[in-house]
């Protein structure tokens, strides 16, 4: 099996220019998302969906970066994708085998196989994965799973500019993103840290296959501060469940007892 | 660019901006319209480069810089004036440099007048002309000839010229106290360009202009470099010129110039724009910058090149590029005695650059009218006077991947929406050619930094779908059909005798794009070897060359331009990578880079220096400068031409081979940059009683109003147009795309919450935008990036307008150049797009009406026009163009 492979995406080297949304739709030959003016920044897809697989944030902030020598205003900017999760809510909840997760360790959905039931979607903790409306079925960046198997990078990464959007074997990404914090650090930037670069960072997911660096809260680049595989909450969902049955059995007991005694 | 160093191309090359300390991005919004270049700056900055973006609108591009500059947009002399005299008074400028490379020292003649002395006019204003005569600008006892600007639009207007020699030292003084020479001209000029001044006339800030000056000053000298880069964002002004000037001395001030991470980065707004000048596309010349005879002056080819042929510098080779170039046009019939066919070209009777043909189209004087590549229904100024010319043609050609606006105007426009003007009225015939993409044909596009990539056909063009270059060779081989039968009529000779023989190949028998780049390279007759550079032309008609800056291009036979080995197989100055002209260089001027005795500056800084054992100039760089000429190396007095140029001159076109601080002669509009406020301003002129540049080209005529020049109670707004990062241009190759459109949907203005405040509008909801051409509906965008100023107490407020839409498309709005007019540079003929002034009002109001065809919009207020120009400067009459148009009846220049 290859080495895991996935995406390191510094937002400190984000332009904004979208060239990864366009060079995704043309590779994948994806539909548009409509021609709606959204108001919000120059965010007009607004976010990832059945038809958009990379989608570029765009975070007008009143506080400046550190890196800035004057103002009082930033704007950040941020392509989201998918995380590929170590332990992926889509994966574990598609009841066809639809999704699977493939020798590049990313999660994938086979077209021919899903059937469209839209477990998925809920079970997705950051929204990423959808229906198109034209044909039912669920969609999500594939990482390029067919240019992978050439050996060609993911298209997205191929297009950016500006090595925001790194592609590799996570092992590396993982490395050089911690160098890349620290380095951020000393030059004056120490809001700089890893979202998701590995299990202990992200428990709820077990680390994602596509980690970020952000320099604000998940929350501003609209991702989940604390997210959490739904299947992973299962053993907890049952213990509470048997507690509460337990809790309930005694509950029951006593009232016979004691409300029988009364009776 | 051309006038201050010598040649109008960026000087160095994106890639270089990685070993640049300080990069000013001032004019542009690189990082939006140049993503892919821009990576060279993300680089920069990583590597510790201070990154300054100075602009009226915090962009994509100031969000990655560390420092963003709000600026009045139309206010740039003032801030770059400000900067220079921070340099001399605090004396941070690279004497060393000033005084060996540039004309600072240089002494000018004592008939001249300072703008300090004549309240915003040079010396040599003539009134009747409204121009100047520029003759008192010159060097004392000196006639040079300029390596660009006027060179190109009006060499040989003064007939026959005085007596010409090369620059003497005699006339210079290098201690640079001479109360005549130029560098203290300079300090006087801007002595009033203070940081209190920068403050009121810019809305900067004293501290952040003291924190760029400083930042400029401090990343400058023997082990530092600092970039300018700049785009349209400075050339669409009525001063676009003087604008690049100012970054110009700057540079040269600071002793950037030819060195690493140095240099003016001029970056094109897209592909092939720079090949577009350099084999011009232009009305006033023809390929590398040789004039278009002149149809009053330039009665013969000997006359022709003793007007345009330098005494001293390299424009003294001048005579072989130009024979050269008529022998590659006209084969064998061009021999030395019918003068190479010099008759054969036709000759310029005017100008007739862009706008100056758009109404003389609206005026029923043009018939026909070919458009490839560009969109004027669209992305020109005073859109419904653009499409009043093109309803007055009897033929129109378009070529373009879709159906633009430009083919459609006669059934979709907002005129014809709105009922003014009806289809049925239209006589104009418009013939729709469907163009190839660059992926469908052979050819080489010329970038920003003057590199020519070859790219090779990927796949066939579908349908009807054709090149360019197949298009213009077919219609050529039609005309010479059509004219074959009428030989005996002289004026068809030059379509006779045209070389139009180039290899058709491929199953569309298209011409060799390849034939056509060995012209250009430029071959010896007898053998039709290509030859190895532009040094070896011939001014005897033993070589053809189509465009002699671009010889060596097909050196040896082999395509040069299609070299594609990678910066990191070889040095970043990737000479294997590509082409550049001149002489694959890819830093200009680069025996700057050395100093006088020919040593690098620094090792940090090193590029091109002199070996003293092979004797001969070596580096990483090709060098732009004659190879074996060492630095020790002084002209005699008799020398003439190339033999002028010292062992110092780094800047080898110009006559002194000097970089020109002062620009003695090329340009119209004034040897210094000087702060002249846009045609309509919010601001009255602090610093001068003269308003606006004397020499702007105005079109007073009805279809054509102006705002008053300042406080005009009815346009109280700034307005300064742009593009996105998601579209291009006027729109062709991105608003019939789902995957781009999709991104920027709809038409929108960009104002600040406070300007909402005022105004009542709303995030998200419509608004209503109005100027006396026109009027739009555009979606709002309330931004905290849009930052109103405070100039003088008063709070300016901007409105940011991006140009890529109109009535065609799967995306549709209104097209902000609509709002626009006709007011432009002097030395270019550029439009002045960037600053004007407008109404903004909330909700849906617009009843889509035209001045051009609605008539007037707005209540008429006394025009105001005594206040754009001083009494002495005089006012221009009401005619068809103006000045301009006066002279371009009487057939002069």
């Amino acid at each position: 099996m290859a080495a895991s492979k996935g995406f390191f995406t510094d937002t400190t080297l984000c332009i904004g220019c979208k060239a990864c949304e366009v060079a995704c739709k043309q590779w994948n030959q994806l539909p548009d998302d409509g021609f709606l003016f959204s108001g919000m920044s120059y965010d007009n897809t607004v976010h990832l969906g059945g038809s958009t697989w990379r989608h570029v944030a765009f975070v007008e902030r009143p506080v400046p970066l550190n890196t800035q020598t004057d103002g009082a205003f930033s704007w950040l900017f941020s392509s989201d994708v998918c995380k590929h999760c170590a332990r992926a809510g889509c994966l574990e909840s598609c009841p066809t085998g639809a999704i699977i997760r493939t020798e590049f360790g990313s999660v994938y959905v086979q077209p021919d196989v899903c059937n469209g039931c839209g477990y998925c979607i809920v079970s997705c903790p950051f929204g990423v994965i959808n229906r198109r409306e034209e044909d039912g079925r669920a969609w999500k960046c594939t990482l390029c799973y067919d240019r992978l198997r050439d050996d060609l990078v993911p298209a997205c990464a191929k297009a950016c500019p500006t090595e925001s959007i790194q592609f590799g074997d996570l092992d590396e990404l993982r490395a050089h993103a911690k160098e890349r914090v620290e380095q951020l650090h000393e030059r004056g930037m120490p809001e700089a840290y890893l979202y998701g670069a590995s299990a202990d960072d992200q428990p709820g997911t077990e680390g994602l296959n596509a980690f970020f660096l952000l320099v604000d809260k998940p929350e501003v680049y609209n991702l989940p501060p604390d997210p959490v595989a739904p299947a992973k909450k299962v053993k907890d969902a049952w213990l509470a469940a048997g507690a509460a049955a337990a809790g309930m059995a005694l509950a029951a007991v006593g009232a016979v007892f004691f409300g029988g005694h009364r009776a | 660019m051309g006038t201050s160093f010598g040649r109008g191309g960026a000087t160095t090359f994106p890639g270089d901006l990685v070993n640049s300390d300080v990069i000013v991005i001032e004019g542009s919004n690189m990082a939006e319209c140049h993503p892919v270049a821009f990576r060279w700056v993300m680089q920069a900055r990583e590597r510790g480069a201070t990154i300054i973006h100075v602009d009226p609108r915090f962009t994509r591009t100031s969000a990655v810089a560390n420092l963003h500059v709000p600026i009045r947009a139309g206010s740039d002399i003032a801030f770059l004036g400000g900067i220079i005299r921070y340099i001399i008074e605090n004396e941070r400028y690279f004497k060393e440099y000033v005084v060996n490379y540039t004309n600072a020292p240089a002494i000018i003649g004592d008939d001249f007048k300072d703008t300090e002395d004549l309240d915003g006019v040079f010396s040599g204003w003539d009134k009747k002309k409204g121009k100047y005569e520029t003759r008192t600008w010159m060097y004392k006892d000196v006639d040079p000839e300029p390596a660009g600007g006027t060179r190109e639009s009006e060499a040989g207007e003064k007939g026959q010229p005085i007596q010409r020699n090369p620059i003497q030292a005699e006339h210079t003084d290098e201690t640079l106290q001479h109360p005549r020479c130029v560098f203290q001209i300079l300090k006087k000029h801007y002595s009033r360009y203070t940081p209190e001044l920068v403050e009121e006339t810019c809305g900067i800030p004293r501290y952040l202009f003291l924190k760029v000056a400083e930042a400029l000053c401090r990343n400058s000298g023997r082990e530092r470099t600092g970039a300018f880069v700049y785009a349209v964002g400075w050339t669409q002004h009525t001063v676009g010129v003087q604008y690049i000037r100012s970054a110009a001395i700057i540079q040269l001030l600071l002793g950037n110039m030819g060195r690493p991470g140095g240099g003016i980065m001029a970056l094109r707004g897209h592909a092939s724009i720079q090949g577009s000048t350099d084999i011009p596309t232009l009305y006033n010349l023809l390929p590398g910058y040789l004039p278009m005879p002149k149809a009053k002056h330039d009665k013969d080819l000997a006359t022709y090149l003793r007007l345009n042929t330098s005494p001293s510098g390299w424009w003294g080779e001048f005579p072989k590029y130009m024979i050269s170039m008529l022998k590659a046009w006209y084969g064998d019939a061009a021999t030395k005695e019918n003068d190479w066919r010099y008759d054969y070209l036709p000759t310029l009777t005017g100008d007739h650059s862009h706008m100056n043909t758009v109404v003389d189209m609206a005026d029923g004087a043009v018939k026909g009218y070919f458009v490839m590549g560009e969109n004027p229904a669209v992305g020109s100024m005073n859109g419904a006077l653009q499409r009043k010319g093109l309803r007055q043609l009897d033929w129109l050609v378009v070529r373009d991947f879709q159906l633009i606006e430009t083919a459609e105007f006669w059934r979709d426009a907002p005129e014809i929406a709105r009922g003014d003007v009806k289809t049925k009225d239209i006589k104009t015939e418009v013939f729709f050619f469907p163009g190839a993409a660059h992926t469908e044909k052979d050819g080489s596009f010329t970038n920003t930094q003057r590199m020519l990539q070859w790219h090779h056909k990927a796949v066939e063009p579908r349908g009807d779908s054709r090149s360019e270059l197949d298009f213009i060779f077919k219609l050529g081989q039609r005309l010479k059909e059509l004219y074959a039968n009428e030989y005996g009529q002289i004026r068809n000779w030059p379509i006779r005798d045209m070389t139009w023989d180039y290899p058709e190949i491929g199953p569309l028998k298209e011409p060799s794009a390849e034939a056509v780049l060995h012209e250009i390279n430029g071959y010896t007759v007898a053998d039709r070897k290509p030859v190895e550079g532009y040094s070896s032309l011939k001014d005897d008609g033993s070589t053809a060359c189509g465009c002699w800056i671009y010889s060596g291009c097909y050196r040896g036979g082999k395509n040069m331009t299609a070299r594609r080995k990678p910066y990191w197989e070889q040095n970043h100055l990737a000479p294997e990578w590509a082409w550049v002209w001149p002489h694959n260089r890819r830093i200009l001027y680069n025996r700057a880079s050395a100093d006088p005795n020919g040593a690098p500056w620094s090792e940090r800084k090193k590029l091109v220096w002199w070996d003293e054992q092979k004797q001969e100039w070596t580096g990483l760089d090709q060098p732009d400068f004659i190879v074996k000429r060492g630095p020790s190396h002084r002209p005699s007095k008799e020398a003439r031409g190339k033999e002028t140029i010292s062992g110092v001159d780094p800047f080898i076109m110009q006559a002194d081979g000097k970089g020109w601080i002062y620009v003695a002669t090329g340009l119209q509009d004034g040897p210094l940059p000087t702060h002249y406020e846009p045609q309509e301003s919010i601001a009255k002129n602090p610093l001068y009683g003269q308003q606006c540049n004397p020499e702007r080209m105005e079109w007073i005529r009805k279809d054509n109003p102006y705002h008053q020049p300042y406080d005009d109670p009815r346009f109280p707004y700034l307005i300064t147009t742009y593009r996105l990062t998601e579209h291009h241009t006027a729109g062709g190759m991105s608003r019939w795309l789902s995957w781009l459109s999709e991104l920027q949907p709809e038409m929108f203005c960009e104002i600040s919450p406070e300007l909402a405040e005022e105004r009542g509008l709303k995030n998200g909801e419509w608004a209503t935008i109005r100027t006396m051409r026109g009027e739009i509906e555009t979606r709002v965008l309330v931004t905290r990036r849009m930052q109103p100023l405070r100039i003088k107490g008063k709070l300016v407020h901007q409105i940011g307008l991006p140009y890529h839409w109109s009535t065609k498309g799967l995306v549709r709005g209104d097209a902000a150049n609509d709002l626009i007019g006709f007011v432009a540079d002097p030395n270019v003929s550029i439009q002045e797009s960037k600053a004007f002034t407008g109404n903004i009002e909330p909700g849906r109001k617009s009843k889509g009406r035209r001045h051009a065809t609605s008539g007037r919009l707005v209540k008429k207020l006394p025009s105001r026009e005594q206040d754009r120009d001083l009494p002495k400067v005089g006012h221009k009459p009401e005619s068809k163009h103006g000045y301009k148009a006066e002279q371009t009846k009487e057939g002069n220049i």
